[in-house]
């Protein structure tokens, strides 16, 4: 049976993990900027990284993970904004290209 | 028993539990995360999509000591925010207003270092509406988009500094420091999406 103090105990062993983990995936982001590959494969390959520290720090470091209803309010809210924000990404090769959907 | 205690007893039933058992002042910071959200990816998306409808796109970053001394700062920040929060979930109150002003220190340096960047930027040119890179529009997204982060830094860091005094005074509770501390992590998740998309994503090779 743990006391609540083990819990605290472990709760700052927790953070020192998660901690690490997003010091080295932030050095990971470092590393592949500095890859031979084109900028839309950089773009891929640095966001996927971003969205994985973004979901340790809300997960742990913001407690989410112990409020599996808030947990999925915030999800679902902010996720859905955020792709509802990529409507206009097909506009912007059309500016760049001409319009390729348009033919 | 107390007239005070009959007449909570009697509406005990009609009292709702709060959403998500979250308490309101937590679930206030939790709202404006998610509105702050979509402020910062609105102009994340609208930074994307002008980076791409526009040919020749400046690569003007030579060196990434700086952003990566920032980075690590802010990181160690959300690290002692926490041992802050956790000190003061203790009981430890001296502890807890340690680490929370060590937090602000650091989101202090943050700024410095940030500001001693922009004016690295200014010496060589480049200003809302120009630069010597090519497209106005590189350097009007850049300052709109880090000088909206730094703005978010500088509130944090003046919230650090009034709640932690606060709570130190015994005027604020762990509770408000915890609801502090999540605006500081939020502050740093932004930020971890502002260092590849705006910095490393130009970077001259």
């Amino acid at each position: 049976m743990t006391t609540g103090e083990d819990h605290k105990t472990s709760g700052v062993g927790k953070d020192l993990i998660v901690y690490f983990c997003l010091l080295a995936l932030a050095g990971l982001q470092f590393l592949i900027a500095y890859q031979d590959i084109s900028a839309s494969q950089m773009f891929v390959r640095m966001l996927i990284v971003a969205v994985v520290e973004a979901a340790l720090a809300l997960l742990f470091f913001m407690h989410l993970w112990e409020n599996r209803g808030l947990k999925w309010f915030v999800l679902i809210f902010t996720v859905a904004v955020i792709l509802g924000m990529q409507y206009g990404w097909t506009d912007s090769y059309r500016l760049l290209d001409g319009a390729p959907w348009a033919k | 028993m107390s007239q005070a205690e009959v007449t909570v007893g009697a509406h005990a039933g009609l009292m709702e539990e709060p959403t998500f058992s979250v308490p309101a002042k937590k679930m206030a910071m939790w709202l404006f995360i998610i509105a702050d959200s979509a402020t910062f990816a609105g102009c994340l998306v609208a930074y994307g999509f002008i980076r791409n409808a526009t040919p020749n796109w400046p690569r003007p970053f030579h060196s990434i000591t700086n952003v990566a001394i920032m980075t690590l700062i802010l990181l160690t920040s959300s690290l002692t925010m926490l041992f802050g929060v956790t000190s003061a979930q203790k009981g430890d109150k001296a502890g807890a207003f340690r680490w929370t002003m060590i937090t602000a220190v650091a989101g202090i340096l943050f700024a410095i270092l940030h500001i001693r960047e922009w004016m690295g930027m200014i010496g060589e040119g480049a200003t809302l509406f120009q630069n010597p890179w090519g497209t106005p529009l590189f350097s009007s997204l850049f300052f709109s988009i880090t000088g909206l982060h730094l703005l978010h830094v500088t509130g944090g860091v003046i919230a650090l500094i009034v709640v932690g005094l606060r709570y130190q005074g015994g005027r604020y509770k762990a509770d408000d420091l915890e609801i502090t501390g999540l605006y500081w992590h939020f502050v740093d998740l932004v930020w971890m999406f502002v260092v590849p998309l705006v910095y490393l994503l130009n970077l001259s090779h």
